[in-house]
């Protein structure tokens, strides 16, 4: 065995650029296997590691130069735009049909993830600041922004599989769901088994996350805290405010945009609109 | 597609809408209990525009039964119990006054089959927990699109037996779409005659049923 040259309790080890040239090697060995098992998928994974290169640094010097600021309103605007972003993915990635893709319905998905992101993420993110973690001053970018991070990349997924699910459900259910608004029931009343499924789909990622988490491996968080030098006990700890807040928003997310979204398959007489996006 | 339609529904009746397909039958039928609005023109319910009435409320006084009923998950109780719990304030459906059996009755099933799995009902039993379930609403009109289509000739038969007697013993009219003419014949008392949209006859079944004035309509009943 050769010793590492990196030693224990000290600080984090620096990764200089030459370094970073030998890790990209690695890539050149999926390269390598993509193209001798003729995968299609080279070119995809030579590109996507010269954009993973490209983005992440603009990202860092983007954290530099906010860190640096100590602005709360660069602070803030830097999460409006996280939200924005997620808020975009996160709507159009349920595949919706015709014309369902550009109409109303879109819109709706649109309005109802943004409004579930901004509540579950956002609400999750203050308590964890302000409460959990009570960073000083309240706009510490260095907590906030990776923070949300989390949670908008989880809320989303969240979101964008409630919604996708509530769709198909409703898509499937249509005799279902009239047949309760035939009998008086409300659209909620209506479609409340499809919500069901919906959470269910968007809440059971969630809740696995939570049972195996530590076991089939160690999250990115954690990891990164004990490489830059943390006490593997404080890493834990943190990772766990991560877990909990992760499964909060994740549930919180899901609710809202099954709560508003669904409401977009109903006209003002409570009828199933005709055309439904699937 | 329905075009250009007025015709007027009497009350206290079995109505039949009879008329080959397209004829716009099934959408007349939910345009009565608002799944469906017209694009142009007036429905009207008691004298009153069906807009006029909170549409939950117009839904549970104008049932219906589609032509492939869905059941709720549970068991048959339990999809009556979620239509009488739709009706009050609370949302629980208690059984009060054995309105459950009632309407088992009512719709011929044995109050046996209160405990049986929905789901495992055959088409037959299904077509009638829908038309029971319907009925534990207490409507007073009560829609049946095409309630026999996927049922044997036998059990169809008896179903619309069932249907004809729902206005003299529960004071609930029927309207029904059916493709059946011997069975709109049978069971109807007045009759509606549909075809691309439009309504060509409406009076009495025996009168339509006896010689129709309309020329398609007698050709079209003569085909049956």
């Amino acid at each position: 065995m050769v010793a590492p040259p990196m030693t224990s309790n000290a600080g984090p080890v620096d990764v200089p650029w030459p370094a970073l040239a030998l890790a990209a090697a690695l890539v050149l060995v999926a390269v390598g296997i993509a193209r001798w098992q003729r995968l299609g998928l080279a070119r995809r994974f030579a590109v996507g590691a010269v954009r993973a290169t490209v983005q992440l640094v603009a990202v860092g010097y983007l954290l530099t130069g906010l860190f640096a600021a100590d602005r709360w309103w660069l602070v803030l605007l830097a999460l409006a735009a996280m939200l924005a972003a997620a808020t975009q993915t996160a709507a159009s990635r349920p595949k919706l049909a015709g014309e369902a893709r550009t109409g109303a319905a879109r819109g709706a998905l649109v309005q109802a993830s943004g409004l579930a992101l901004l509540l579950g993420a956002g609400l999750t993110l203050a308590y964890v600041d302000a409460v959990v973690l009570r960073v000083r001053p309240w706009y510490d970018a260095r907590y906030l922004v990776p923070l949300f991070g989390m949670i908008l990349g989880n809320a989303m997924n969240g979101a964008a599989l409630a919604a996708e699910r509530l769709a198909s459900e409703l898509q499937l259910r249509r005799g279902e769901v009239e047949a309760w608004l035939a009998l008086g029931a409300s659209p909620a009343q209506a479609t409340a088994e499809a919500a069901r499924q919906a959470m269910t789909a968007a809440l059971l990622p969630a809740a696995n996350a939570l049972t195996v988490v530590g076991i089939v491996q160690l999250p990115g968080m954690m990891t990164g805290q004990i490489l830059a030098g943390q006490s593997p006990l404080l890493a834990v700890r943190y990772q766990l405010v991560v877990v909990f807040m992760l499964a909060g928003a994740t549930a919180a997310t899901a609710w809202i945009v099954v709560q508003r979204y669904r409401a977009a398959f109903f006209t003002a007489a409570e009828q199933l609109a005709d055309r439904v996006p699937v | 597609m329905l075009h250009d339609v007025t015709v007027s529904i009497p009350a206290g009746e079995v109505t039949a809408l009879v008329g080959p397909s397209g004829a716009g039958k099934t959408s007349l039928l939910r345009l009565l209990n608002r799944l469906d609005d017209p694009t142009a023109g007036e429905v009207a319910y008691d004298g009153r525009p069906v807009a006029s009435y909170p549409v939950r409320a117009l839904r549970r006084r104008v049932g219906f039964v589609f032509q492939t009923p869905t059941m709720f998950a549970g068991t048959v109780a339990d999809n009556l119990r979620a239509a009488i719990a739709l009706g009050t304030p609370d949302g629980i459906g208690d059984d009060a006054g054995g309105v459950l059996d009632a309407a088992l009755d009512a719709a011929e099933l044995p109050r046996a089959y209160a405990g049986r799995d929905a789901s495992r009902l055959s088409g037959g039993e299904r077509q009638r927990v829908a038309l029971a379930r319907a009925l534990v609403a207490g409507p007073t009109t009560l829609l049946l699109d095409e309630p026999t289509a996927a049922l044997d000739p036998e059990v169809g038969e008896r179903l619309m037996r069932t249907v004809a007697r729902l206005p003299a013993e529960r004071s609930v009219d029927v309207v029904m779409v059916t493709h059946r003419l011997r069975e709109a014949r049978e069971a109807s008392t007045y009759v509606v005659a549909l075809e691309a949209g439009r309504v060509l006859e409406a009076g009495a079944s025996a009168a339509v049923f006896g010689g129709a004035a309309h020329p398609r309509v007698r050709e079209y009943l003569a085909s049956a």
